[in-house]
């Protein structure tokens, strides 16, 4: 979906603003926010792909208005309404319907660590062959799809090489939809920043971007 | 999914209050423990941080073999040292030398290597350095205070994978005398992401 969210190469958003000595989360708030977050995530009801599509599906306005945590937050109600763990009337009132029934949580306190330990693996073992090889020439496609793709606009119809080939993972464009993992190569591509920016740009200087097999061709 | 216009996107008002809600609402409902928010919480604000990262690059910059397995295999490397997990399952650390500069943005979202760094700060997932580090690499380091001579190779690296990058800042001039744990305490977050050079305190030059 080409979204406010693919931000790449844009300019009028003003200088970076860099806080001194930040803490990790600036209010209380934000901490839960975080956790919960994680905390509903692990019931598994949706990829971390389909929540970030559910982020970049937020109204532009909001989707630069919000906080990062607030952005989660909407996101994760959304996600707890669709995927059926709660009901939309229930989100309205912060209580539970008459006849909820109460599960038991999906992630307890003693889990913790070793489900930060073990983290959620996106790569496949399983053998595919690459489409393309270190050293090649490649396209990122001009594609427009509406929903979730992690290939960034400013990428499309540009011309690069294959610098690494980083193996096989699950492919966002389909697993946000619930279309299944379409495992596929990922590889680091490198992009002149004057093929990508034009004469503006330092002849030198380049931009690299993981791209899966789906979002290239042969150049 | 079609349905990419939602009519009833919730976007909250007040975020305290509406955080407040949907924990209390999701306990009651038996889906999450608040002692299971507790200890996601105090592990990102007490013991998952910068510290991690800045320990790797210590040791890269003691020990040439370990460096060089990181630069191979950014994963295999870290989990030498017992890191790894959440947001660094896949690793790719990146060096900077006299000629090449790294530095590490999410255009699309705000992708960071947790297991590494912690939680990122408010600068990186903000739409101005999101939107330039691509665009205008130099114009951002300028504004870390960073001002990359001319025939330093800048290069940027957009996280749109899974994959995690981290920096391997340069080894600061004057450190040849300081230990392992001396060196990792010189190594901030932002010379792991790119925006700053890894110094000495003024006078500590060994």
């Amino acid at each position: 979906m080409n979204g406010v969210h693919d931000m790449g190469g844009m300019q009028d958003f003003g200088p970076v603003e860099h806080e001194q000595n930040e803490s990790v989360f600036h209010a209380p708030w934000e901490g839960r926010a975080f956790a919960l977050n994680l905390a509903a995530g692990a019931w598994r009801k949706w990829s971390l792909d389909a929540l970030r599509h559910q982020i970049e599906l937020l109204p532009p306005v909001d989707y630069l208005r919000l906080s990062y945590y607030e952005k989660w937050v909407a996101a994760v109600s959304e996600r707890l309404v669709s995927s059926g763990l709660i009901s939309r009337a229930e989100l309205e009132s912060g209580r539970p319907a008459q006849d909820s029934v109460k599960a038991t949580p999906a992630l307890t306190a003693d889990q913790v660590p070793s489900m930060l330990r073990s983290g959620a693996h996106a790569s496949r073992d399983v053998k595919i062959a690459p489409r393309f090889h270190a050293g090649q020439r490649v396209r990122a496609r001009n594609v427009n799809p509406v929903g979730h793709t992690r290939l960034p606009r400013y990428a499309r119809g540009k011309t690069g090489a294959v610098h690494r080939d980083h193996g096989v993972y699950v492919f966002p464009d389909t697993l946000a939809h619930a279309r299944g993992e379409n495992p596929q190569h990922v590889y680091s591509v490198r992009f002149a920043a004057r093929e990508l920016w034009g004469d503006q740009a330092p002849p030198r200087d380049s931009v690299y971007i993981d791209l899966w097999d789906d979002y290239l061709e042969p150049a | 999914m079609s349905e990419h216009h939602h009519d009833h996107q919730t976007v909250p008002s007040d975020p305290a209050l509406r955080v407040k809600a949907l924990e209390s609402l999701l306990t009651e409902k038996g889906l999450v423990d608040p002692k299971a928010l507790d200890a996601l919480i105090d592990t990102y604000q007490y013991r998952v941080g910068p510290r991690n990262g800045a320990r790797v690059v210590a040791r890269a910059w003691v020990d040439p073999a370990y460096k060089q397995r990181l630069l191979a295999d950014g994963t295999s490397a870290i989990a030498e040292l017992g890191y790894g997990g959440a947001q660094g399952e896949h690793m790719v650390v990146v060096e900077n030398t006299p000629r090449v500069h790294n530095l590490i943005v999410c255009t699309l979202c705000s992708c960071y290597p947790w297991s590494m760094l912690g939680l990122p700060p408010v600068w990186y997932k903000s739409a101005p350095y999101r939107s330039r580090a691509v665009i205008d690499p130099r114009g951002v380091l300028h504004e870390f205070g960073l001002d990359l001579a001319e025939d330093v190779e800048v290069r940027v690296w957009d996280s749109t994978a899974e994959l995690r990058y981290l920096v391997l800042p340069e080894r600061p001039k004057g450190s040849e005398a300081l230990d392992e744990e001396a060196l990792a305490n010189l190594v901030t977050r932002d010379a792991m992401i790119g925006t700053a050079k890894v110094s000495l305190p003024l006078g500590a030059a060994a």
